[in-house]
């Protein structure tokens, strides 16, 4: 039986998560998965006897909470556990600790600047009027603002309240905000140095651009916009690792008679005078649908999936262009026991924290220099965690797992790949910023996965490595995100949808992507929606 | 050098009374001030606050935000800050004032003490560092907070003239309202100030952290003969709603902390228009209220008195039509005024004297819930203002 209602290509947590809503209203749906496992980006292995890693994606907070709750993957096995707090490690020896506690963090931070403390409050409300327009946005397809449809009106209307709910003074901020750099941006806040090189790092994971750039502060937005149980901007662990959503989201599929097939890599979308029949795998084999999404990135989707000559050359062209490069790598790293940090001393309560050892924003800016010259940065800038601290489950009792993301790393050193030797020697750099604050870490050691961008494309299929399928700057955004024409979910075929990552409201572990896809698909078949409408903060 | 890292060890830190405030908490009930673990309650919250209107009690006021401000144009710069005429407040004196965002939205509103020609200290709700370092640009001024450095204490009540007499304060029945004058108490220098937060006769006493417990020790025994007992924050909270006073936070929003910016107030909508001059020099938000005074203020802080005797807590105010036109912010049961009264901020026009409003309140009697919609009865001016506030000398008792 090879014929379904609709196909899904590639089993990540936005094709799953398509699946899963589709599932729901009743069609027969296969998910395909080219690798062995399921969940791309969002998943978890066993590569050392014992522990389990969080091989991409490692903390989530983006993940909607209506998709949660509708899919029920409470139920399905998810838990996300918050974790508390993080810190910035300061070369003379001292830390800047991001304490629960909003008082605590208060006098930590004006340990460095008495008015940084305050304006952190400023700061906080700032963002947070951001988000909340931002968040408005999420659960919903982007209006097309050329469009004279009565649906891309009323969108329009929606945006253009959410936007005059921000007063006058916040029209003219967003706009700043979504064009500044976060450089620029944390200075019309903060004084203090290590202050700004502590909120900075979340402009610039898994971007391609550094503090400096403009578009940066928007990359701050995208990570923060996310919330644990209403907390905003907080962040958790799946308990047993990210895999964790990805096997959630595929029992919900199951539970609603969907399936999902993995070792099915897809070779074409096949297509019959304008629209889509179905698939042809690597293998041979065709299945056959009126439907079939495509969850891999644009490039991928639209320059692998597709013959040239299928589509119009303005497409194969955006396609080209579309802006995806990797700047990200990964450590996975099995512990024998608890690395000791003398900056922060034993039993303190931000080693469960996430770890940063960048004090200023210039050394930001040089580390970007490196990845502009084609290597590694020397002195990389690493959101490092334990899980372990939090999350028992994921090592044996006393052992550890830590997680090391490391921006940045480009998709080709100078040009050319990389080689067994220039991984071991980016392994190095990475292992020897750990050590200056950890001098214990190395001889726990017992296993390493090292990632570069070059793995991430490899392995999880993410063109040239990039985490979001795709930068999240303002040309690549909302109505633009993939490219214009395209953003509402639907593919130059009828019957072809994109649902992953490449399309709005962008990457991350959100499923936000693939749950609008599905509402689209649903509502093109002329079906009732069993996608969730967002929610409201008010 | 960086202040100690081990602070965190210490989540909530304890004020400088604390080894007194923990000997008089008898029912062992704290909650958090910001930094500091303060008393709900010491003994029964009603002989607290009875205490206060019949005797007097001591409130511990040192986890209130202060700042130091001070330089060549510090009245230049508070002037700009304030709504009111800081001109007008002379070395030794206190002034109650508000300051606004440009847009003539409260940030908080405080008490400004006028220490020395020109040094100045401003206790308020929030901190405001960043909004007070912000507005000095172009000000030659230094700015400081020193919430830490400063011990202080709240004595409020009829017989509060009387404790400070026999503490042996020489000549402080002189002391006019909004006064204040520097003692030494027992080779220490202590500030004494006549103000405080319950509409009541009453003193705030400001020390140095090192002074606080001997302070304390003075205190009460000074007061034995005098029905001086320890307050807590709930009866503080009761005096306060009878006076009439607003809270930032429970009253307002602080205009620098609202995510939606449609939740702020302007000085005229919380009833402060007599704090803003508009005969001053510039001050920030002027432009924005001369606008509001024109066009109208889109809200109105009311006092109510409710009908029964039921607290109509977050009740929803109507208007005569049964539409909602604002909400409850503060409401209590009043021991003085035997009603029960209400802060309120409703939407203009209504809010006149001659208003039908109508408050809905949701209160429950061993578990069964009822729905109430009272009466409500707009007044001027506090619940309660017994004259021994103003008068100078007070009353012995
Ligand atoms: C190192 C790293 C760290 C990250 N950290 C975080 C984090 O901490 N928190 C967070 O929220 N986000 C994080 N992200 C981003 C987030 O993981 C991704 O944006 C998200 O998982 C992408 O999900 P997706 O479903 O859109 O696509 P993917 O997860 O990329 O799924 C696409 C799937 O398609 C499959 N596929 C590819 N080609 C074919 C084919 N021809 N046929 C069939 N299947 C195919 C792939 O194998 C893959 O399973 C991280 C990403 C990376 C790489």
């Amino acid at each position: 039986m090879n014929r379904f209602d609709a196909i899904v290509v590639g089993g990540g947590h936005n094709g799953l998560t398509s699946a899963a809503f589709l599932a729901r209203a009743g069609l027969r749906v296969v998910v395909l998965e080219r690798n062995p496992y399921i969940g791309g980006a969002t998943v978890s292995r066993e590569l050392h006897p014992g522990w389990v890693y969080s091989n991409c994606s490692y903390v989530c907070s983006l993940l909607r909470p209506e998709i949660y709750r509708s899919l029920e993957l409470g139920r399905h096995g998810l838990q996300i556990v918050p974790y508390g707090g993080g810190v910035t490690f300061t070369r003379d020896g001292d830390v800047l600790g991001g304490y629960v506690d909003k008082e605590v963090r208060r006098r930590e931070i004006a340990r460095y600047s008495a008015r940084d403390a305050d304006a952190y409050l400023r700061y906080g409300r700032d963002v947070m009027r951001q988000c909340r327009l931002v968040r408005s946005l999420l659960m919903r397809t982007p209006p097309d603002p050329t469009s004279w449809r009565p649906r891309d009106l009323r969108e329009m209307l929606h945006v253009g309240r959410e936007f005059a709910r921000l007063g006058e003074a916040g029209i003219y901020d967003t706009i700043r905000f979504y064009t500044m750099s976060i450089a620029d941006y944390l200075g019309e806040y903060f004084e203090s140095d290590v202050v700004k090189a502590n909120f900075a790092g979340s402009g610039i994971i898994g971007t391609a651009l550094g503090v400096q750039s403009p578009g940066t502060a928007y990359v701050l937005l995208h990570h923060y916009m996310g919330d644990v149980d209403g907390q905003a901007g907080a962040w958790g662990f799946a308990r047993g690792g990210m895999g964790a959503v990805s096997r959630a989201l595929a029992a919900a599929v199951q539970a609603h008679g969907g399936e999902v097939r993995s070792d099915a890599p897809v070779a074409r979308i096949r297509t019959r005078a304008g629209r889509v029949v179905g698939v042809a795998l690597e293998n041979g084999d065709e299945l056959d649908a009126p439907v079939v999404l495509s969850a891999l990135d644009p490039k991928r989707t639209f320059l692998g999936l597709f013959d040239a000559g299928d589509l119009d050359p303005r497409l194969v062209k955006r396609a080209r262009d579309f802006k995806i490069r990797g700047s990200s790598g990964k450590l996975n790293i099995a512990l024998d026991g608890l690395p000791s940090f003398p900056a922060l001393g034993p039993k303190h309560p931000l080693l469960a924290g996430d770890m940063h050892f960048l004090d200023s924003l210039e050394r930001f800016e040089r580390a970007y220099d490196d990845w502009k010259r084609g290597t590694w940065s020397q002195d990389p800038y690493l959101d490092l965690l334990m899980p372990t601290m939090t999350d028992p489950t994921m090592a044996p009792p006393g052992k550890h797992f830590m997680s090391v993301f490391v921006q940045y790393v480009p998709h080709r050193l100078a040009g050319r790949e990389w080689t067994d030797a220039d991984r071991d020697a980016f392994r190095r750099t990475v292992f020897a910023q750990i050590s200056r604050y950890s001098p214990d870490f190395e001889k726990l050691v017992v296993h390493a996965e090292v990632r570069t961008p070059q793995e991430l494309e490899a392995e999880v299929g993410l063109t040239e490595g990039n985490i979001f399928h795709g930068e999240l700057t303002f040309d690549q955004l909302l109505f633009n995100r993939p490219f214009p024409g395209f953003a509402q979910y639907r593919g130059p075929f009828r019957g072809m949808y994109l649902c992953g990552s490449g399309t709005h409201p962008g990457g991350g572990v959100m499923a936000a992507p693939g749950a609008n896809a599905a509402r689209e698909v649903l509502r093109d078949l002329r079906r009732g929606s069993t996608v969730p409408e967002g929610w409201s903060d008010d | 050098m960086r202040p100690p890292r081990e602070h965190y060890r210490e989540v909530v830190r304890r004020t400088p009374f604390h080894s007194r405030t923990t000997r008089a908490n008898e029912l062992n009930l704290w909650h958090r001030w910001r930094d500091y673990t303060v008393a709900d309650a010491y003994f029964d919250v009603t002989l607290e606050y009875t205490a206060l209107r019949n005797a007097c009690a001591v409130f511990d006021i040192s986890p209130m935000t202060k700042h130091r401000i001070e330089g060549p144009d510090a009245l230049s710069f508070l002037n700009r800050l304030v709504t009111r005429d800081v001109a007008r407040i002379g070395p030794g004196r206190v002034g109650y004032c508000v300051w606004c965002d440009d847009g003539g939205q409260v940030i908080d509103d405080g008490t400004l003490f006028h220490l020395q020609p020109g040094s100045y200290r401003l206790c308020s709700q929030e901190r405001q560092l960043d909004w007070l370092t912000r507005s000095a640009l172009g000000f030659n001024v230094s700015i400081r907070e020193e919430t830490e450095e400063v011990a202080a204490l709240a004595l409020q009540g009829p017989t509060s003239c009387t404790v400070l007499r026999a503490l042996g304060l020489d000549g402080i029945e002189t002391l006019a309202p909004f006064a204040m004058r520097t003692y030494a108490l027992a080779g220490a220098e202590l500030l004494v100030s006549r103000t405080g937060y319950t509409g009541d006769l009453g003193y705030e006493l400001w020390t140095a952290p090192a002074q606080a417990e001997a302070l304390w020790d003075r205190l009460f025994q000074a007061g034995e003969a005098y029905g001086i007992r320890p307050m807590g924050t709930h009866a503080l909270e009761m005096a306060r709603i009878e006076a009439g006073y607003i809270q930032a936070g429970v009253d307002f929003l602080p205009a620098d902390r609202a995510v939606r910016v449609d939740r702020t107030r302007s000085p005229f909508e919380l009833d402060l228009g007599w704090l803003v001059d508009f005969s001053k020099p510039n001050f920030t938000g002027r432009r924005a209220l001369l606008d509001e005074q024109r066009r109208g203020s889109r809200y109105r802080l009311v006092r109510l008195d409710v009908e029964g005797n039921k607290p109509a807590k977050d009740a929803y105010v109507y208007d005569d039509r049964r539409n909602v036109i604002g909400a409850v912010t503060s409401a209590l049961w009043s021991p003085m005024a035997k009603s029960s009264i209400a802060l309120a901020s409703v939407r203009m026009p209504w809010g006149r004297p001659t208003d039908e409003l109508w408050a809905e309140i949701y209160y429950q009697k061993e578990l069964k819930w009822n729905r109430l919609n009272a009466r409500c009865r707009v007044v001027k001016g506090a619940f309660y203002e017994p004259a021994r506030r103003r008068l100078t000398p007070p009353p012995a008792w």
